[in-house]
């Protein structure tokens, strides 16, 4: 033992010839080089767990907001609307009375400006002022004589000198003549709009109470690329109610509108021709008024705002017979006053609320959080944008200054109710646990809920264990305690080469040889689970009927390779017969049977199939162990057993099972470790579908194949890539301490043993 | 079976727990039979797939032919059958289904084919039958009419097997230089021009002016390369052209006239007709290809060599590193440290590591390595070569790199163990004759702990040669276009991505287009990746067994 060699060698004397102060010094050295790479491999090894844990940390760290740049500019009309560039340098703003300008936000300096009617407008003036979605860059004015001009806001980069140039530029993709809305002559007193590049809608709120739409569309004419305008208008039904939001989603079929009353419209305006009413439904029930209102990006969820700084989300939900209804999803935490302005993020579910205190509120829907509050100490903020990298945030107020502020918030959709609870998605009928990480649309809303990944991972190991426990332990007590050393020769080998078989193969064959295999012999693979230990029992007792000569011919602690022959005609006969009782009990075709029936889907690929290949994976894991615990179980325990008149069944139960009782549980914790982390059978042998159910006939998807099919495509350092990284670190915890606790549990046994 | 002479009462037999006994036996019996019958069927399937199946011609009911090799065969009950839409006579409960490989799947469409015992009206086994494996689109299945060379088709007189082997003898020969010139000779041009473009990206990031003498070099070279590069087009457009000097014509079984040129011919045989010994022969030929040839019609034909060299070459790398830091870890655990509650901890956390799941590993070599290591590499030795990555993107020393602190444990354990089985006697004895400590170690004590080293190295090996999951984060691919080991400057890409044979077998079998058609070779494979993983824990098992005896002895 290195303990009891002495600290200081026998040649550590004080020498004087070169060649022995060489020797210590090679040995110094080499105690030395030691040291660095031992210890330096040892932390290589400890940073796994740190890396995993670094990486993800940033998933729960506090957005910050903190002021960027103030300017002010010399304007007297206040600011109706605001938004930045994807650099945070150039803000635009356009104020009631149609006059917009394109200022640098760090010096004030005015790069651009006009007005929206442009020279010669005349007497007609800029009555409302809104803008479309934000990543569409659309703002529509209505004017006192009812009509509507659509501008946008472009910005282009160029790299003179190897500096960001931001050039902006407002452009009227619908001509910069107005269109006109009201067809007789009435002011636009509120309006909404969406436009892309072939079609645009506004909905208009005239002075005299009717709310309007008008549907343009682009048409091209092929000959000369001339360009010409289809006009479509519509009246909708307001019943009375006094409008004052109205927000159209940027796909330009769904149309809300809040009235004076808190009573929240839903217009379907798919066929623009005839927008028909879908529902309607009273925001917060009590007689607040609603103050703000904003749609969030994805045109699906919108965001309220109360005199009393509540905020709600709500958005339509589709029941099963294909009828919407207007739900409350859910309610997020209060500012202290009312809310002024609600902006959304350009392309995730947060958004930014401010309050007539100037408390500027982060937000984000899908985690229902509140990010973080800043009281910024803005009276009477009049216009409120993100940056389209959600970095930054612009508002104006009524003293004419521009203030930005710096956001730094990049997963603000992870909490941990969002990862482990269940969550209202949108397009959903309820909270959900859903995993799905990514889609090909752009609006997507990013669902992390790794309960089903988790439910997943221990339905395979549930299974597998299933399968694995009863043939591993048993068998390592036979092997330990029964089996002739032999035989015991030819089946720890064995085992020992089905260690070793790669995981890749056990996947590859049972999900090609296995899965079609089990679902052609259903039946017959059922009759098996009963019909094995039948026949084993019943071989056995023939045995003892044989002529004594035979069976001495066989010496003791060989009934293992006895049997053999024995399983293989009773799984052979199971199969057979399995086929005609399928036939007369299961209409032909058991799968399909179980469906009619009992309405329980068969996967192919089901739990079954990953059960007995996860099963098989980890059986030489428990039975090693296992069977190293039995055997060890000191002699002197066996021997009194047996002398005291017990058979050796009973010892082998009563006391050797029972005094290896912690070294098989630990044998099971590290197969359970095993199956919880096997990625290939899983990731090949089920379909990978997040379902959350526990019958066998179904497939799941386990933690570990969802990282090794997620990760290649995930962007690094996304929020997608750290939860990846989370569902590692989660596999690395648990296997660790099941593991931690099984090593612990095998170290008190040996001392036991050891004191026998 | 105490009383073994006396034949029991039930009772007492019951009582005697002899019934659990067996019961316990039959669980052993269970897995050994299902390891046994795992092998058995992967050597089956495995070796099977080279030897050349008969071709069979099938009268169906509807009057149709088919020519094809049965790939499967089950019998299922006639509902299921139903199921599919298909009409099975009432009084039938069973129906056998062939699953008939027909290949010609630019005729067809697809190249496998479900057929029912009863739609069978006859079966024969046609002599003229031929058999074609080919560049693309599969097998090809029918009879020979004739050839076809240039404009002038070959006169009825010739013999025309001897023609076909003859001519498919030149396409082999035209085809090898083909690719001698585009694998080699044009591969280190391209390579050699990628260089002289990041040697000049180099140079314009280092400030280096436009008329320096540095760039006129490298105009220089260019030119010369372009130029060598021009010459290798045109032979090769000239080789190009010989080659599609002959086509073969041909017919399928429903008498559709069909032109197969040489050029994409692999194989042309007619396996009805072979001798046995032909057929030892053809085995053995398509055994050779399997393992030394490169994979053809996206992986599901040909060889698997690249994925072989791949493996190989990716275990050595992590052999290099895995050895020395795993042995220096565990002598320091075991010889330097101090023991105590804080070795004890580690040995238990490295202990633990080898049951943490390789996926995980995987993920940090991904997020470490990959990203933040490769990226740093990148941006301080390869600027020239940026956005495209060097280092900065999973490849082969990322792969090796991880998978050699995925099996460290394993080494270190071995290791340790080792060295404390070491007698306490025989250190003391180097001490006591006025040996160092180190000189200890290195002269006594580690070499008696070689036999445990060389076991944890090996069982290291075993187990990185198995891994996947892990890999297909770090650096694996489905057809990597070069092996990371080459003739170009320097020889050893370690920044090169390469395949893998576990991955192979995943990505053939799940992945592939044509399941299938690729069926038979993931089983090949799979029996490739069992022998080697086999052979490598026996090689253990046996190494530590001689070391160990050779070691006791020396103890004694």
């Amino acid at each position: 033992m290195p303990s009891d060699t002495p600290a200081v060698p026998v040649s550590d004397v004080r020498t004087t010839s070169p060649r022995e102060r060489m020797r210590l010094l090679k040995d110094r050295l080499f105690g030395l080089a030691m040291g660095v790479g031992g210890i330096s491999v040892i932390i290589a090894i400890l940073l796994i767990f740190f890396y995993l844990f670094y990486t993800v940390l940033p998933l729960f760290e506090a957005a910050t907001v903190r002021p960027a740049a103030t300017v002010s500019v010399a304007d007297d009309a206040a600011t109706d609307l605001v938004a930045l560039d994807e650099y945070t340098e150039i803000g635009f703003a356009a104020d009631a009375r149609g006059d917009w300008r394109f200022v640098d936000v760090a010096d004030g300096r005015e790069r651009l400006a006009g007005n929206l009617l442009g020279p010669d407008a005349g007497t007609t003036r800029v009555t409302a002022l809104a803008a479309g979605s934000p990543a569409a860059g659309t703002l529509f004015a209505g004017t006192s004589d009812g009509r509507v001009v659509i501008a946008r806001t472009r910005y282009s980069v160029s790299y003179p000198d190897d500096q960001r140039l931001v050039t902006p530029a407002l452009g009227f993709p619908y001509g910069t003549e107005p269109h006109d809305v009201a067809g007789d002559g009435a002011a636009i007193r509120l309006l909404a709009g969406q436009a892309d590049d072939d079609e645009a809608t506004i909905a208009a709120v005239t002075a005299d109470g009717r709310l309007l739409l008008l549907n343009i569309t682009r048409q091209t004419s092929l000959l000369d690329d001339e360009v010409s305008f289809e006009l479509g208008r519509a009246e909708l039904d307001l019943d009375g109610e006094d409008v004052v939001h109205i927000l159209m989603n940027p796909g330009q079929r769904r149309l809300f509108t809040v009235s004076t009353n808190g009573v929240l419209s839903f217009y379907d305006i798919a066929n623009k021709a005839s927008p028909v009413l879908v529902d309607r439904a009273s925001l917060f029930d009590d007689d607040s008024r609603v103050t703000a209102a904003a749609m969030l990006s994805g045109g699906v969820s919108l965001v309220f705002g109360d005199s009393r700084g509540r905020l709600a989300q709500w958005f339509p939900v589709r029941d099963a017979h294909n009828t919407y209804t207007l739900a409350q999803v859910r309610e997020f935490e209060p500012l202290p006053a009312g809310i002024s302005h609600i902006a959304p993020e350009y392309f995730r579910k947060g958004f930014a609320a401010i309050d007539d205190a100037g408390n500027l509120g982060l937000y984000h829907a899908t985690a229902a959080r509140q990010l973080t509050v800043l009281p910024t100490g803005a009276r009477t903020v009049t216009a409120l944008a993100f940056a389209p990298r959600a970095d930054g945030i612009i508002y104006s107020d009524a003293s004419g200054e521009y203030h930005t502020l710096a956001v730094h918030n990049p997963h603000p959709e992870v909490s941990w109710r969002a990862l482990w609870g269940k969550v209202w998605y949108e397009n959903r009928e309820g909270p959900e646990f859903i995993w799905q990480s990514s889609s090909a649309s752009a609006d997507f809303e990013p669902k992390f809920s790794l309960t089903p990944l988790a439910f997943g991972t221990f339905k395979a190991a549930f299974y597998s264990m299933l399968f694995a426990m009863p043939l591993a332990v048993l068998g390592a007590i036979y092997t330990a305690y029964f089996m002739s050393p032999p035989a015991r020769s030819i089946v720890k080998p064995t085992i020992e080469v089905m260690a070793a078989l790669p995981t890749v193969i056990l996947g590859f064959l049972a999900g090609l040889w296995l899965a079609p295999l089990i679902e052609r012999d259903l039946v017959g693979f059922f009759l098996c689970i009963p019909a094995l230990p039948l026949a084993m029992v019943a071989a056995a007792f023939a045995w003892t009927r044989l002529p004594a000569a035979i069976r001495h011919r066989v010496p003791e602690g060989w009934e293992a390779l006895l049997l053999v022959p024995v399983i293989c005609a009773t799984a052979w006969l199971c199969i057979e017969l399995g086929q005609w009782l399928e036939v007369l009990f299961f209409g032909g075709s058991a799968p399909h049977w179980l469906h009619e029936t009992w309405g329980i889907t068969y996967d192919q690929r089901n739990s079954l199939v990953v059960g007995i290949a996860i099963g098989f994976a980890v059986i030489p894991t428990i039975f090693t162990i296992s069977e190293d615990a039995v055997f060890s179980v000191p002699r002197s325990l066996t021997m009194g057993s047996l002398a005291l008149g017990a058979t050796p069944w009973q010892t082998a139960i009563k006391v050797v099972l029972l005094t290896a009782s912690p070294g098989i549980f630990s044998a099971l914790m590290i197969g359970m470790g095993r199956a919880v982390g096997e990625t290939m059978i899983v990731l090949m042998a089920t379909g990978n579908t997040p379902i959350m159910d526990l019958n066998i006939f179904q497939g799941f998807r386990a933690l570990s194949a969802n990282i090794a099919v997620e990760m290649p495509e995930s962007e690094v350092h996304s929020t997608h890539y750290r939860v990846l990284f989370l569902a590692a670190l989660v596999l690395f915890l648990v296997t660790f301490a099941v593991n931690t606790l099984a090593e612990i549990v095998r170290q008190r046994l040996r001392r036991k043993y050891a004191s026998l | 079976m105490d009383n073994a002479d006396r034949r029991p009462d039930v009772r007492d037999w019951v009582a005697s727990g002899q019934p659990w006994i067996w019961l316990t036996a039959g669980t052993v019996s269970m897995s050994l039979i299902m390891v046994v019958g795992l092998l058995a069927l992967i050597t089956l399937r495995g070796m099977g797939h080279f030897w050349p199946a008969g071709v069979v011609e099938l009268s169906l009911r509807d009057g149709s032919l088919m020519l094809g090799e049965y790939a499967d065969h089950e019998t299922v009950t006639a509902a299921r059958v139903r199921g599919l839409g298909i009409e099975v006579p009432a009084e039938r409960e069973f129906v056998d289904r062939f699953l008939l490989k027909v290949g010609n799947r630019d005729v067809t469409g697809a190249d496998f084919r479900w057929v029912n015992d009863i739609d069978i009206v006859a079966t024969r086994y046609p002599t003229a039958a031929f058999v074609a494996e080919r560049e693309e689109w599969g097998n090809f299945y029918g009879f020979v009419d004739g050839i076809r060379e240039g404009e002038t088709q070959l006169d009825e007189g010739v013999d025309l097997w001897a023609e076909i082997d003859a001519r498919l003898a030149r396409k082999q020969d035209l085809a090898a230089r083909i690719a001698a010139i585009e694998d080699d000779a044009m591969d280190s041009v391209n390579y050699a021009l990628e260089r002289l473009r990041l040697r000049e990206r180099r140079l314009e990031l280092d400030g280096v002016p436009a008329g320096d003498e540095a760039h006129a070099r490298i105009a220089a070279e260019r030119a010369e390369l372009d130029q060598r590069y021009q010459d290798l087009s045109a032979e090769l457009a000239a080789l190009h052209h010989d080659i599609e000097r002959d086509v073969l014509l041909v017919h399928t079984v429903d008498g559709e006239a069909r032109e197969l040129p040489f050029a994409k011919l692999v194989r042309v045989f007619r396996p009805n007709g072979m001798s046995w010994l032909a057929k030892l022969g053809h085995y053995f030929d398509k055994a050779g290809e399997f393992v030394a040839d490169d994979p053809r019609e996206a992986n599901t034909e040909g060889g698997v060599f690249p994925a072989i060299f791949g493996t190989v070459l990716m275990v050595l790398l992590m052999s290099v590193f895995v050895t020395p830091f795993g042995v220096i870890a565990a002598i320091y655990l075991r010889e330097y440290a101090q023991q105590g509650t804080m070795t004890r901890i580690i040995r238990i956390a490295v202990n633990n590591l080898a049951g943490v799941p390789s996926v995980v590993y995987g993920v940090f070599g991904l997020g470490f390595f990959v990203y933040f290591l490769g990226g740093s590499i990148d941006r301080l030795f390869f600027p020239e070569a940026l956005p495209a990555p060097t280092f900065g993107t999973p490849g082969l020393l990322w792969s090796s790199v991880t998978l050699a602190l995925l099996t460290v444990p394993v080494v270190i354990v071995a290791t340790e163990e080792g060295l404390s089985r070491i007698p306490r006697s025989i250190r003391e004895g180097s001490l006591a004759l006025g040996a160092t400590k180190a000189e200890t170690l290195w002269r006594t004590v580690l070499p008696m702990a070689t036999p445990a080293m060389m076991t944890g190295l090996i069982l290291a090996v075993a187990r990185a040669a198995g891994e996947v999951a892990p890999l297909m984060m770090v650096g694996v691919v489905k057809l990597a276009p070069s092996l990371p080991l080459d003739g170009n400057f320097p020889f050893l890409h370690l920044d090169r991505k390469f395949m893998h044979l576990g991955f192979h077998i995943y990505d053939v079998g799940f992945q592939s287009p044509n399941v299938e058609a690729a069926r038979p070779l993931v089983y090949a494979t799979a029996l490739l990746l069992v022998i080697i993983i086999v052979a490598l824990n026996l090689a253990a098992i046996t190494i530590r067994n001689r070391l160990r005896e050779k070691y006791n002895a020396a103890e004694t």
